[in-house]
């Protein structure tokens, strides 16, 4: 984990107070004792686990800080909890539930510090991991070992709700800085310096959409900064992370990027399904705004900025930029056409507008208070800098990561991932949601950057990234996404609205084995279509998931149109289930398992199935001891 | 005055005003380009996209765009009859006519570009979604009456929260302006053919005000 270098500016004597009084919440004399509750966390029972120790500590009388911080990124191994005594490093501990956490405490009431359920040690405050706990270090977790953790690196250690804790570990450097050695413009200077491009998924290079704002006109010179964090791709969830575990980091960068464009107003427009990141991102701003650090004349400098915050409805489309400022402004959440005036010459109520999305606005902190070389030295020639992906799926560690751009696809999956469970084989890797390709296990090498993506038929998106396994069939992906797509276009334009629901309707027929030859070639020609007359981005790329999967795994489509059989055994309608006489001992756990009675037979005899019965849900197969059910 | 504006349309040079449409600069010159949701005085909408055209700038690589939204600028290059368009607007005017067979516009768009068979399956949809009602009501006739709902396939034309709205003057001008409204052709259809009218001309045409079948004119309005 590399370390930023600190701030050579003294602090304003405001932020000096923040900084030691978070320095004392985050090394406390006594023990601090953490526990990770961002939505997924919660979702795993980390509330409970919090309220058990929070109990085991009044119960042992034990003289220890108790905190709910955001999520570390080990989605795997949650619920965790951090135990921090004075002077010693941190240690993590996984898969607690509230019994394991109150043997925690008491082993910890003590003195001892136990290793049971220990996954990690991360170092703090200058204390490196000690090797006689027993306990691994984090840099021999596979897991945290390959990854550079810059934008997320407090995730999970600091609370998200205490600006001090965000203070204390470099927070408002960066915007100290800005104000008070630096001009807008050497501000955008640096930004375009660094190389940073937008992570919502298109790549357009930051500075530059900076300077094009500062530079349009606008008839009153009000300006607008707003943070897209309306993350709908299925699977991607490191906006969410970043703001329930860091949301002061956004702000600080919202602001840095309003006084480098002029703006006196920021919106951040949260999606409906986040409740849990809009509550820490409303407190958060409240806390800034008490702090002086948001509202007028912030820190005394003249410069003021302050920020709403804006719910989203539910609607995927609202990721757009044009659809998210109709949203904003009260109007239906739909895409204009922009090929004339974009958003930084005409957004939010027809103001120059920058749009960012929540993880390029976290960066920008880091470039300031580090330098842009510091930045441009991460990455590759073209895509610099870091990138946080969420990796699910079939694959052994789930979790937010944090690699540098130019990381290939096979570190990412095998090392950091640790590969496909089960001992099953990899098939592909779906980045950059429904709008994304399938890259096949060929292309693995290819480095993560924007355009390697993008030249493999896929993208890099805003940083989903689900494995796949052999036992998933290409053409329902396809389904799935042109479902999905199908139900999220706005419905404006026609290719998009008309052209996806069909394309949904060829994929159902052929994973339904009702599809011709000529309704391939029919599929590919609409899919061209729907890429070249859609109004709006998510029409554009709606076709990414089809086009991909055809590229790469046509196979697979043949074997469905012409041979009606899905190789997978993922099609239901394709796929016909029977018992092998010569393997079945007639044990009977099938026809116990079998939901609809369609398996008959003498108890010590073979077994058969009723194909007019069976429903095809593969229960029987999950339970044969003899593997006597086959599945053609 | 206004400042002029130099371009070409499929290799014509062109002179119009600033802030003039692709698709208002090539019907000044007589170039026809098949629209559906535009209509004279009403905003352009841009959602139908059947007004496509390929421009390019200094012999760049060509961009897709719709006409009725995209504002000329100087030097463009503008094609609007690429065999990338024609199969891009064919395929549009095929989806159209399979999720509308039965609204005149949808069939006579999908006459005048050679669509004879659909390859997808037939809907029975009256609405076609082109928004004029609405544009119509809100920025005509002054009213707010009507408006979009829904999302994706499912979306549709309604009144506010389904309800007929008090700001609704009963002017009928959405249904005036609606092209669904219009009698579909009532030629004889043979098998698989969308539109009996310029199949069978021997059949009575209602389809066209003047009688002649397949004559596009004036009076039919695409």
């Amino acid at each position: 984990m590399k370390t930023p270098s600190e701030s050579a500016v003294s602090l304003h004597p405001q932020l000096e107070a923040l900084k030691k009084a978070g320095m004392e919440l985050l090394y406390p004399p006594v023990p601090r004792i953490t526990v990770g509750t961002a939505a997924c966390g919660l979702a795993s029972g980390a509330g409970e686990v919090l309220s058990a120790i929070q109990t085991a500590v009044k119960k042992h009388n034990l003289n220890a800080a108790v905190t709910a911080v955001g999520c570390v990124g080990f989605c795997q191994e949650e619920p965790l909890v951090d135990v921090l005594l004075p002077g010693r490093p941190h240690v993590f501990y996984r898969h607690m539930d509230p019994k394991k956490a109150a043997a925690l405490i008491s082993e910890l009431s003590e003195g001892h510090l136990p290793t049971d359920n220990a996954l990690c040690q991360f170092p703090a405050n200058g204390h490196s991991p000690l090797v006689d706990l027993g306990i691994p270090s984090h840099s021999e977790i596979p897991f945290f070992a390959h990854q550079v953790r810059t934008v997320l690196k407090n995730c999970g250690f600091i609370n998200p709700d205490s600006l001090e804790e965000y203070v204390a570990v470099g927070g408002y450097t960066a915007l100290w800085k800005v104000l008070t050695s630096m001009t807008p413009e050497q501000v955008i200077s640096e930004v375009k310096q660094s190389g940073l491009r937008g992570r919502g998924g298109a790549g357009f290079p930051t500075g530059r959409k900076w300077e094009s704002c500062r530079k349009a006109h606008s008839p009153d010179g009000i300006r607008y900064v707003i943070c897209n964090a309306d993350e709908g791709d299925p699977g991607a969830y490191m906006d969410r992370g970043l703001l329930e575990s860091n949301p002061f980091s956004v702000i600080e960068g919202m602001t840095i990027g309003a006084y480098a464009v002029g703006a006196s107003q920021g919106y951040i427009y949260i999606r409906h399904e986040y409740p849990e990141a809009r509550k820490h991102v409303e407190n958060a701003v409240a806390k800034a705004r008490s702090a002086g650090l948001l509202g007028s004349n912030i820190l005394g400098t003249g410069f003021s900025f302050d920020i709403e915050i804006s719910q989203g409805g539910g609607a995927f489309v609202c990721g757009e930029s044009t659809a998210l400022v109709a949203s904003i402004e009260g109007r239906r959440g739909e895409p204009r056409d922009k090929q004339h005036l974009r958003t930084v010459q005409s957004g939010l109520f027809g103001r120059p507008t920058v749009l960012n999305n929540v993880e390029t606005w976290a960066n920008v902190p880091l470039i300031i208070a580090n330098g842009p070389d510091w930045f441009a030295s991460l990455g590759t020639q073209t895509s610099k800098g870091t990138k946080v992906f969420s990796l699910v799926g079939q694959v052994q560690n789930t979790g937010l990561v944090e690699v540098p751009m130019g990381m290939s696809l096979r570190q990412i999956i095998f090392n950091i991932g640790g590969g496909i469970p089960n001992g099953r084989s990899f098939k592909a890797v779906q980045t950059g949601g429904p709008s994304g390709g399938c890259i096949p296990e060929h292309l693995l090498d290819l480095p993560v950057d924007f355009e390697a993506l993008s030249s493999a038929g896929s993208m890099m998106g805003s940083g989903g990234m689900i494995v796949m396994d052999e036992n998933t069939c290409m053409v329902d992906v396809a389904r799935y996404f042109t479902a999905f797509l199908m139900e999220e276009s706005c419905g404006k334009c026609l290719p998009c609205r008309e052209g996806v629901k069909r394309m949904n309707q060829i994929l159902t027929d052929i994973s339904e084995g009702r599809a011709k030859e000529s309704d391939l070639a029919l599929l590919e020609e609409l899919a061209c279509v729907i890429q070249d007359a859609s109004l709006c981005g998510l029409g554009k790329t709606a076709p990414n998931p089809v086009l991909s999967t055809i590229r790469h795994f046509r196979h697979e489509y043949t074997a469905h149109i012409l041979d009606r059989k899905c190789p997978a055994g993922v099609c239901r309608a394709l796929v016909t289930y029977s018992i092998s006489p010569d393997l079945c001992k007639g044990c009977g756990a099938c026809v116990s398992a079998c939901p609809v009675g369609a398996i008959t037979g003498e108890r010590k005899s073979p077994h058969s199935i009723s194909q007019e019965l069976c429903i095809k849900c593969g229960s029987c197969l999950d339970v044969c001891p003899t593997k006597a059910v086959v599945r053609v | 005055m206004a400042k002029k504006i130099s371009l070409t349309i499929d290799g014509f040079p062109i002179t119009v005003d600033e802030g003039t449409t692709i698709l208002e600069a090539a019907r000044m010159y007589g170039i026809r380009i098949p629209t559906l949701c535009y209509m004279e005085g009403l905003t352009p909408y841009g959602g139908c996209r059947l007004c496509i055209v390929e421009v390019s700038r200094n012999g760049g690589e060509p961009q897709v765009v719709a006409s009725c939204t995209y504002e000329v600028q100087p030097g463009i290059e503008v094609r609007t009859n690429t065999p990338r368009i024609l199969r891009d607007r064919r395929m549009l005017a095929e989806l159209l006519v399979a999720s509308a067979p039965n609204v005149k516009i949808a069939q006579d768009i999908a006459a005048r570009l050679g669509i004879h068979n659909v390859r997808f399956r037939f809907e029975d949809n009256r609405c076609i979604l082109c928004g004029l009602c609405i544009r119509m009501c809100f920025e005509q006739m002054g009213g707010h009456a009507l408006t979009f709902a829904g999302h994706g396939a499912w979306r549709r034309v309604a009144p506010p929260f389904d309800k007929r709205s008090e700001l609704c003057k009963q002017c009928g001008g959405c249904e005036r302006i609606c092209p669904g409204t219009q009698i579909p052709c009532q030629g004889v259809k043979p098998e698989g053919y969308l539109c009996g009218g310029c199949a069978m001309p021997e059949e009575r045409i209602y389809c066209c005000p003047t009688g002649n079948p397949g004559c596009f004119c004036e009076l039919n309005p695409l």
